[in-house]
């Protein structure tokens, strides 16, 4: 029942984040869509996954984006408002994509796989969190992946840093 | 307690994932576009997460969101530098007016 509760909430304020021209309000409404999608995780038995969602995308990347949208617009000459383009032919090419995506998953028997259907329904089995287990494995078996995410932010960090820089004044 | 049908969440990730569509083909703030993709990272991760719960032991499906959101953080680093660079230059954020400013 959570669930859907959260989904809807979802739902809602990403959809309000279309239609709003505000930019700030398209923020804030897309900080409930990703809060209610880490509600989500946590039913789904996610709970590192939930805690990365909240500490990465509302704690960082939303106040990146909340930065850009004030250091891009000038507030007095109404450039924080956006306006829509493309309305007709956005909403006929999402609803398409919507409406494939829907009949495929509804048609597409998944309960009937069969590695769903030896998987366990016991999920989370004697441990009370995942988060031991996923310690071990970004340490064992994804040690070469962690390793090259820890790289690519480095990276990520210098690009972005060195692209925001005035090079005329350097 | 009982299990979320595996359907509703994958719909609920196609709604968002179309969502983030619509944004992008409809708004034209390079922000907002940004906005509609990590909607797009979302649905994408929810997907993951809810097939990774039938997944119990090696959590295969958690790790990948893991390295998505790494992923995603650093794309939107460089993606809102890459728009700061760009409002400095043309005065700008809009997609259409840069396009134009562009070919003039």
């Amino acid at each position: 029942m959570l669930f859907y509760l959260f989904a809807a909430l979802a739902i809602l304020s990403a959809a309000y984040m279309i239609l709003t021209r505000n930019l700030l309000y398209a923020g804030f409404s897309l900080l409930i869509t990703l809060l209610s999608v880490a509600g989500i995780y946590v039913l789904l038995y996610a709970d590192f996954i939930a805690v990365t969602q909240l500490m990465v995308y509302v704690g960082g990347v939303l106040v990146l984006l909340l930065f850009g949208i004030m250091l891009s617009s000038r507030v007095h000459d109404k450039s924080v408002v956006s306006e829509s383009v493309n309305k007709v032919w956005g909403a006929l090419v999402a609803g398409f994509i919507l409406v494939g995506l829907s009949y495929t998953i509804l048609n597409a028997n998944i309960r009937e796989l069969s590695w769903l259907q030896t998987a366990g329904t016991d999920v989370l089995g004697q441990q009370k969190s995942t988060v031991q287990s996923i310690g071990i494995k970004l340490m064992t078996d994804f040690v070469v992946p962690f390793e090259l995410a820890s790289l690519l932010l480095l990276i990520a960090l210098i690009g972005a840093a060195y692209i925001a820089t005035d090079n005329q004044k350097v | 307690m009982e299990q979320i049908p595996l359907e509703h969440i994958l719909l609920l990730s196609a709604v968002l994932f179309s969502l983030g569509i619509l944004a992008i083909i409809s708004k034209r703030h390079a922000v907002v576009v940004l906005m509609g993709i990590e909607l797009i990272f979302n649905a994408a991760n929810l997907n993951l997460v809810a097939f990774s719960r039938y997944d119990p032991l090696l959590l295969q499906g958690q790790l990948f969101s893991l390295f998505v959101m790494v992923v995603a953080a650093a794309e939107a680093a460089v993606a809102l530098a890459i728009v700061l660079r760009v409002y400095q230059h043309f005065r700008t954020a809009n997609l259409n007016e840069i396009v134009s400013e562009e070919n003039r």
